[in-house]
């Protein structure tokens, strides 16, 4: 997909500070000195194409009462397509990754309470029969960075969900 | 304190806002509020913490960001706090936690490291060896995308 430049300044901007206000796309429109309807054909098109996944909030778990983890799990050749059906089933796991070491199957999992969380994983043990490893964070140093698409060439990282 | 009404609204703003002029209205139609209320709302969750921002989630892949690599850090306990605040100042590493160790897993630090190409992301992860003195880890390239959304809160089932 090819970018222009105010596409790129458009996307910077919307990533982490879409305007709340009444008309934002007027507002951006202002700001990168184009109009509303440019604005919104140019949004329309970043999600029609797959580059924007969704506009919204993203919300804090903890602040909002829910607990969030990491897991790491094992599962071997025979059992990963169940294993993956599995952890996928539950709304709470928001992302799941295959990555390559014995621990393959690393997702994460947001629930209400901590209990829930057990009961979750619990479920997911006796399904699948794996190892299933419960790393919540114990120490919290960076949770967002945003993608830097106004440069030539993007450097930074991704905001996190 | 959230009230039902901010639940309902907080519901409503974790969904896809619509492209449309005004879609703060289109949401307060939904929602039994005036325009101007969901807009305060809003961003008071954002002043008060409840929403960490309101933006676009983008396809990582689909901007050139094709590689991330899970960097696993071995960290000795006494340097924890330290270590993690260096991490955490490097551009390229999202998401800097430090996390239990398990039998078999000797690393405590994670960070999510984001580039162009394998090779990019490694070279992030021997300059923040180098930084951090830290040379016991491992970086674990994703090689399937298995599950991605957004959570949903306040949801009936949990």
């Amino acid at each position: 997909m090819s970018l222009d430049d105010l596409d790129r300044r458009l996307l910077t901007i919307i990533q982490s500070s879409f305007p709340i206000v009444a008309e934002p796309y007027k507002q951006l429109a202002e700001t990168l000195g184009t109009t509303e309807s440019d604005v919104i054909e140019r949004v329309q098109r970043f999600k029609d194409q797959g580059l924007v996944r969704r506009i919204g909030g993203i919300f804090d778990s903890r602040a909002l009462g829910y607990k969030s983890t990491l897991c790491a799990m094992k599962a071997p050749a025979d059992k990963l397509d169940l294993a993956i059906e599995v952890v996928n089933s539950y709304p709470g796991v928001t992302h799941n990754y295959l990555r390559e070491h014995e621990f393959n199957v690393w997702f994460t999992l947001i629930t209400p309470s901590p209990e829930y969380m057990d009961k979750v994983l619990d479920e997911i043990r006796e399904k699948t029969g794996c190892e299933v490893h419960n790393l919540p964070a114990v120490r919290f140093f960076k949770i967002k960075v945003d993608f830097k698409l106004d440069k030539q060439s993007p450097t930074a990282a991704a905001a996190a969900e | 304190m959230l009230t039902e009404t901010d639940k309902k609204l907080i519901r409503l703003l974790q969904d896809d806002l619509p492209v449309v002029s005004r879609p703060f209205a289109a949401l307060a139609e939904q929602v039994g509020l005036t325009e101007e209320d969901v807009i305060a709302r809003a961003r008071r969750y954002h002043e008060e913490g409840q929403m960490r921002r309101f933006g676009v989630a983008l396809r990582h892949r689909e901007v050139g960001f094709t590689a991330n690599g899970m960097g696993c850090w071995d960290v000795p306990e006494e340097r924890a706090e330290e270590v993690g605040r260096i991490m955490a100042t490097f551009p390229e590493a999202s998401h800097c936690y430090q996390r239990p160790r398990f039998d078999g897993w000797p690393y405590s630090h994670f960070t999510m490291i984001h580039g162009e190409s394998r090779e990019d992301c490694e070279a992030v992860a021997r300059r923040i060896s180098a930084a951090t003195g830290i040379t016991n880890y491992r970086l674990l390239f994703s090689t399937e995308e298995l599950k991605k959304t957004s959570m949903r809160y306040f949801t009936e089932e949990a």
